[in-house]
C-alpha cells in the first residue's frame, strides 16, 4: 500500500473518531492535537481503528509518528512493508 | 437548561419499555440528548410533537401497566416525566435565572433525522435556520456532521455570528451553570503538586502489552482514583438541594469533555468506585465518543457527584475549576510535568501533577478537602489496586 492510500485511510478513520473535524479543512501538516484538537481519547480511538483497519498496532512510544496526517501516512506505509 | 425541543421519537404507542431504554432525543443548549425512562410498560400515547419545546420536568408520554394491555384497562396511568432534569430532587424550584416557566410551545424547530447529527452541525443547521431532515448524513452511520451542514448551505458557513447577535446556546448553558454556582457557592481550594512518574510507567509498561483497543489513559485511572477518594471523604461527594447536603451513595464522577465546536458537556459515569479500571476506561471512551457525536443521555448529565476537569497531556500544569452545582467538590487536574523532585536524599528530574480541588465551604472544610487530595495520591502510588 502506498503513502496515498494510507493518507486516505487515515483521514477516513480520523473523520469517523472526530465527525465533527471537516475533513475538508484538514491540512497534511496540522498537528493532531495542537492544530485539529484531538485528546489523549481521541488518538486511542484513532490507533484503536487503524488497528483494525490495516492491523497495525501503534504502540504509544510511536505516537509522535502519526502526529500529522503526512507523518502518518508515511508511518503507515512504512509499517504495512515491514514483515511481521 | 430550562427546557429543550424534541427532535425525535425512538418509540410508538403500543410499544414496550424497559427502564433505561432511549425513548426520544431532546435538543437542549447542551446538545442532543437521549432521554431515557424511568419506568417499565408500554407506550399509551405520546403527549409532546416532534419541534415542540418543553420546559424541563414537563410529561412528554404515557405508559401503562404491562398487563394492562387486555380489555379491561386498569385505572391509574402514570404520566412519565422522562425529560431531563437539572437535579434530582422531587420538586426544583425555578432557578433565578429562568425566564419564568412558559408553557410547551411549538417551535420552528429543525426535527433531526434518524441518524444521530454532530453538536456542531446541529448548531450550524439552527444558526442558518436549515431543517436537519433536509441534509444527507456522511458520518458514521449516516450521522450528519457540519460538512454536510455546509454543503446543504452551499458555500462555507459564516465562522463566526454576526457581532451583538449574543453567545451561542452552549456558551449561555455553561455561562449560566457558572455563574450560578459562583453566586451560589462559597467556593475555597486546595492544592496538592503529586508525582506521577510511577503510574505513568506502570500504565506504558501495561499498555506495551496491549492491544490499541485495551489501552488504559491516565485520564482513567484519575477517575478512578477520585472515585476512592470520594467514598472516603463523603462530604465532597453529592448534592447540595434545598434542604442543604445530601451526601451520594454512589461515587457518579462526571469528566469534562471540551467539544470542538465550542463549549463543553460534563456527563458522569456512575459507580466508578465499584468498576475496574478497564471498565472505567471502557466507559470513558464510549462517553466521550457518544459526546463528539451528539448522543448524550439525559441521565448522565445530572447524576454526576463529583467532576474531574483534565487539562490533557500536554498544556499548563495547574487550574482552578468551577463547581457544577448541585455538586460540591471539582477535581481540576494540570498536564503532568517533568520537575525537580526530592527523591530520597537527592533531586530528580520526576513527573509530577498538579491537583486542585475546588470545594463548596457550605459543606466541608481545608481538613475534608486536603484528605481527598490525599487519598488520592495515595490510589496512585499503588495503580496496581485499582
Amino acid at each position: 500500500m502506498n503513502e496515498t492510500e494510507t493518507r486516505a485511510i487515515f483521514l477516513e478513520e480520523l473523520n469517523r473518531v472526530a465527525p465533527d473535524i471537516d475533513p475538508a479543512t484538514v491540512r497534511d501538516t496540522d498537528h493532531l492535537q495542537d492544530d485539529l484538537d484531538l485528546d489523549s481519547m481521541d488518538i486511542l480511538n484513532l490507533v484503536t481503528a487503524l488497528h483494525a483497519r490495516l492491523d497495525v498496532s501503534i504502540p504509544e512510544s510511536d505516537y509522535k509518528e502519526i502526529e500529522t496526517p503526512r507523518k502518518a501516512s508515511g508511518y503507515l506505509a512504512r509499517r504495512l512493508r515491514e514483515p511481521e | 437548561m430550562e427546557a429543550g425541543t424534541l427532535v425525535e421519537w425512538l418509540v410508538n404507542p403500543g410499544d414496550t419499555v424497559a427502564r433505561g431504554d432511549v425513548v426520544a432525543v431532546v435538543e437542549t443548549q447542551k446538545g442532543a440528548i437521549e432521554i431515557e425512562v424511568f419506568e417499565a410498560g408500554t407506550v399509551t400515547e405520546l403527549l409532546a410533537e416532534i419541534g415542540q419545546t418543553l420546559p424541563v420536568g414537563a410529561p412528554m408520554a404515557r405508559i401503562g401497566d404491562d398487563e394492562e394491555t387486555g380489555a379491561e384497562p386498569k385505572p391509574p396511568e402514570e404520566e412519565t416525566r422522562p425529560a431531563p432534569k437539572e437535579r434530582s430532587a422531587p420538586t426544583p424550584p425555578a432557578e433565578a435565572e429562568a425566564p419564568s416557566e412558559k408553557p410547551a410551545q411549538p417551535r420552528q424547530e429543525p426535527p433531526a433525522s434518524a441518524a444521530g447529527a454532530s453538536p456542531a452541525a446541529r448548531r450550524a443547521a439552527q444558526e442558518a435556520g436549515i431543517d436537519l431532515v433536509q441534509v444527507k448524513g456522511s458520518g458514521p452511520q449516516g450521522a450528519i456532521v457540519l460538512a454536510d451542514v455546509e454543503a446543504q448551505m452551499g458555500q462555507a458557513t459564516p465562522t463566526s455570528r454576526p457581532a451583538g447577535e449574543g453567545l451561542s446556546d452552549m456558551r449561555q448553558a455553561v455561562a449560566a451553570a457558572m455563574s450560578r454556582s459562583k453566586r451560589e457557592i462559597p467556593h475555597f481550594y486546595v492544592s496538592h503538586t503529586v508525582e506521577t512518574q510511577p503510574v505513568s510507567e506502570w500504565l506504558a509498561q501495561q499498555n506495551a502489552e496491549r492491544p490499541p483497543a485495551e489501552r488504559i489513559l491516565l485520564g482513567a485511572v484519575l477517575v478512578k482514583a477520585a472515585a476512592m477518594a470520594a467514598r472516603q471523604v463523603a462530604a465532597l461527594n453529592g448534592h447540595f438541594t434545598e434542604g442543604g447536603f445530601v451526601p451520594s451513595e454512589t461515587a457518579n464522577i462526571g469528566v469534562v469533555i471540551s467539544l470542538r465546536g465550542g463549549g463543553l458537556v460534563a456527563p458522569a459515569l456512575a459507580d466508578v468506585d465499584k468498576m475496574s479500571l478497564s471498565d472505567v476506561m471502557a466507559g470513558l471512551r464510549d462517553m466521550v465518543t457518544r459526546a463528539r457525536s451528539g448522543r448524550l443521555r439525559g441521565s448522565e448529565l445530572t447524576r454526576g457527584t463529583l467532576t474531574v476537569s483534565s487539562l490533557g497531556e500536554d498544556g499548563a500544569e495547574g487550574m482552578t475549576g468551577v463547581i457544577f452545582p448541585p455538586q460540591v467538590g471539582l477535581l481540576a487536574v494540570g498536564a503532568p510535568q517533568i520537575r525537580p523532585w526530592v527523591t530520597g536524599a537527592g533531586v530528580e528530574p520526576r513527573q509530577v501533577t498538579t491537583l486542585v480541588l475546588s470545594a463548596d465551604h457550605r459543606v466541608c472544610d481545608g481538613r475534608q478537602a486536603s484528605r481527598f487530595l490525599v487519598a488520592i495520591q495515595d490510589c496512585l502510588a499503588r495503580p496496581e489496586e485499582l
